[in-house]
């Protein structure tokens, strides 16, 4: 009991730190809007600000970098899930599904009603 | 007949883990493949949308609500800390503190959504403010959840520590695990609606 309340003791002060380094990366991701950067690009960096904010809470907050198998397993699921779903907007560009097809109208004939 | 629950305490054999633990965390799964099913809408309506729009929302209004989030996240796990140092006093002050932090987000994001509405700014509006209210609604409600379960464990669910400290903590740690879940999301809200 006494080493554990050791380790969390220590554990304490890695979290206030986390939690500083989470301000100072939104306040990054912000300043870095104002620069208006082309749209590709500030979407990159901010999501790569995004995910490393999202694993300092996952690794830390939530325990995930000593966790047990069970719990990854339930993860290693949901990522795959995750990953699926993120590729479905990539399955809609070959789609012509509801795409209106542009006949051209033969000369001199309208086409409204 | 021995009717308590099993595990709450303990962990299973099997799997290593309280039962409350396993199940947190499963239903956190569905909750990353809800969030990811609406994430991935935005994708599809934004790729397909012929322009999409700059500056609507108001970036320093979003970024206070991150500030006070991650800070909620902070506290939250310090409340959890607390308990395991056995400091019952310190574990309500950093709880009662969460509390007051996801109220004072959803009352931003009452200021924020009241000026949308004056400005006519309605979901039907545009594609935009359809999946910026879906989104920041459902996000929302989840806080407001949140906050329902810290209040009962400010409130009866409190007497629990008295009869059995370690289930209390786990409580807790469940409840944490599922806040800084909602911080998460957040934390990818935000720069999705507020920025790009």
């Amino acid at each position: 009991m006494h080493s554990d309340q050791e380790s969390i003791r220590k554990t304490i002060k890695t979290y206030w730190m986390i939690g500083a380094a989470l301000f100072v990366f939104t306040g990054i991701t912000v300043a870095v809007n104002q620069v208006h950067l082309a749209v590709p690009l500030a979407i990159t960096v901010a999501l790569i600000i995004a995910t490393m904010k999202g694993s300092m809470v996952a690794s830390v907050f939530m325990h995930l970098n000593h966790e047990r198998k069970w719990v990854y397993g339930a993860l290693i699921l949901t990522v795959i899930g995750f990953a699926i779903l993120m590729l479905v907007p990539s399955l809609t560009i070959n789609d012509g599904i509801g795409t209106p097809i542009h006949v051209e109208a033969p000369a001199g004939e309208h086409s409204g009603h | 007949m021995d009717m308590n629950i099993p595990y709450t305490v303990e962990e299973r054999p099997d799997t290593g883990l309280t039962n409350g633990k396993l199940g947190i965390w499963l239903f956190l799964a569905s909750e990353v493949m809800l969030f990811g099913a609406l994430f991935s809408t935005y994708i599809i309506l934004r790729m397909g949308a012929p322009e999409w729009p700059h500056g609507e929302l108001n970036v320093w209004l979003g970024m206070a609500n991150t500030f006070i989030l991650i800070g909620s996240s902070v506290t939250m796990v310090m409340a959890w800390a607390s308990l395991k140092l056995g400091d019952f006093g310190k574990h309500r002050i950093y709880l009662l503190t969460t509390f007051l932090l996801s109220a004072a987000f959803l009352v931003n994001k009452y200021f924020e959504y009241a000026a949308h509405w004056a400005h006519g700014e309605l979901p039907s509006k545009s594609t935009f403010l359809a999946i910026y209210f879906t989104l920041t609604g459902l996000h929302g409600i989840h806080i407001l959840g949140g906050m329902v379960v810290m209040a009962y464990f400010l409130g009866p669910g409190a007497k629990l520590y008295k009869k059995s400290p370690e289930q209390f903590t786990n409580r807790i740690e469940y409840t944490g695990l599922y806040w800084h879940f909602v911080d998460l999301v957040w934390i990818f809200l935000f720069p999705v609606l507020y920025l790009l």
